[in-house]
């Protein structure tokens, strides 16, 4: 049996600082997810008006933010309006400002695809019953536009927890950057820490991930 | 905007470029080809390997790029297994885009339903040329803008090369803002050269959907 570089994880405090950073990494999607479902639900539901200027508006930010790779946001806003503006930003709210603006365009265009999935004759026959206005969303439209748009959303969150990782290339101390420092601390009594650690560390996102893609896949099931 | 230090280093973007594009373009492909043969073993309901397709998939989807490749690129090397960085990039995004691929393949194979099946073998047609003629091309119409989106968003995952030492896009722009300090051009050039790739197959993506649509396949 090949040293596997476990045993580092057993040594200190190490596992211990591993999991304070995926604390910090979840940190920032935690605040991240709760900005861009509150925002995001907003926009796409004014998305629902027709007025052109907005609608205009509306797609060309969730263009731009679309197409362009994630870390290139985060390099933009940590690098690039720093230098431009002349402010000061940490790393962690540079990747909170990132993963809010993504997150909102995303959950905008989830919440509009749910509301706009809800075919026309059933506004129709809740008005001809005589319900009112706000009685239509409130008993008709909301609950079975949040019926699909639960699932989807909580993809979209751990797309978001997964993204966090790259906020390691703009310098936050996240999981993976202690998992570095551990790995190079023990590099002499340990040389294949490298394995075991970075093994740990998928081990962990997925651990984070996945009994949250198996809600979202359960809840599909019931409700799609 | 300094216009000498962007036409200077041109020459540095586009070589970047061609290493994320050569890297992109071979990792979807494998990608392809595992997520086919994934589908393949799941539709064919093969024992054991039906297994380890599905933990595969949960793996791979449930897990980030970065993470995947620092344990390819860095850890793999201890128990023996070393590659350079550019299988590494090419392997990583395989193992990430494996999953995607096999999931757009199925619910487009799910999508044709069993009465197209069950109507083809009536027709006195093989299990081989029910697969061939009938189920794969009603299949790939619909799960074709599935695929064009996977390929975008893999083509992005790219841009986390630059952590295995890859010299692509980020990497070539993380330096150069390093040693000169010229943040806004580099960047805009970044930007620049990112649209240069992406744009193109996103614009596709929508020609593509929107013919496809027309055909009215399966639907």
């Amino acid at each position: 049996m090949p040293d596997l570089g476990l045993d580092v994880l057993l040594k200190g405090k190490n596992f211990a600082r591993l999991l304070g950073g995926l604390g910090i990494a979840l940190r920032i999607s935690v605040i991240s997810i709760l900005i861009s479902v509150v925002l995001g639900t907003v926009l796409g539901v004014l998305r629902q008006r027709e007025n052109l200027i907005l609608k205009a508006f509306m797609r060309l930010y969730l263009e731009v933010i679309r197409i362009m790779p994630q870390l290139v946001l985060l390099f933009l806003v940590y690098f690039g309006t720093t230098r431009s503006f002349g402010w000061d930003l940490s790393g962690e709210t540079a990747s909170v400002i990132v993963f809010s603006l993504w997150g909102t365009a995303e959950m905008s265009d989830l919440v509009r695809g749910a509301l706009s999935s809800i075919p026309g004759h059933q506004y129709e026959s809740a008005e001809a019953l005589g319900l009112r206005k706000t009685q239509v969303y409130l008993y008709v439209v909301l609950p079975q536009a949040v019926r699909r748009l639960i699932p989807l959303s909580i993809n979209l969150i751990t797309r978001m927890i997964k993204t966090t990782s790259l906020v390691l290339m703009i310098g936050v101390v996240e999981i993976l950057k202690v998992a570095q420092q551990i790995i190079e601390a023990n590099r002499m009594n340990s040389p294949n820490a490298a394995f075991g650690v970075y093994l740990t560390v998928f081990v962990l996102y997925f651990l984070v991930c996945w009994p949250i893609s198996v809600l979202a896949g359960k809840l599909e099931k019931r409700w799609g | 905007m300094d216009w000498e230090f962007i036409s200077t280093n041109i020459p540095l973007y586009r070589e970047a470029a061609v290493l994320t594009v050569k890297i992109g373009f071979a990792g979807i492909l494998v990608a392809i080809l595992l997520g086919l043969l994934c589908e393949v073993i799941v539709y064919c309901r093969i024992p054991v390997l039906r297994r380890v397709v599905a933990v595969y998939i949960e793996l791979s989807r449930n897990t980030p790029l970065l993470i995947q490749l620092f344990f390819i690129y860095y850890g793999l090397p201890k128990i023996g297994i070393r590659t350079d960085a550019q299988a590494c990039g090419v392997a990583g995004l395989a193992f990430l885009g494996g999953s995607y691929m096999a999931e757009a393949f199925r619910s487009g194979v799910e999508a044709v339903g069993a009465a197209q099946e069950e109507s083809a073998y009536s027709l006195g047609l093989s299990r081989m040329q029910t697969v061939r003629y009938v189920i794969l091309p009603q299949a790939f119409a619909i799960s074709a803008p599935a695929f064009v989106a996977n390929e975008i968003f893999l083509l992005k995952e790219t841009s986390v090369f630059s952590a295995i030492s890859l010299m692509d896009l980020m990497f070539t722009a993380k330096d150069l803002i390093g040693l000169y300090y010229n943040t806004t051009e580099s960047l805009a050039l970044l930007v620049v050269f990112y649209l240069l790739i992406l744009l193109p197959v996103s614009l596709l993506g929508s020609v593509l959907e929107r013919r496809l649509r027309y055909a009215g396949f399966g639907t």
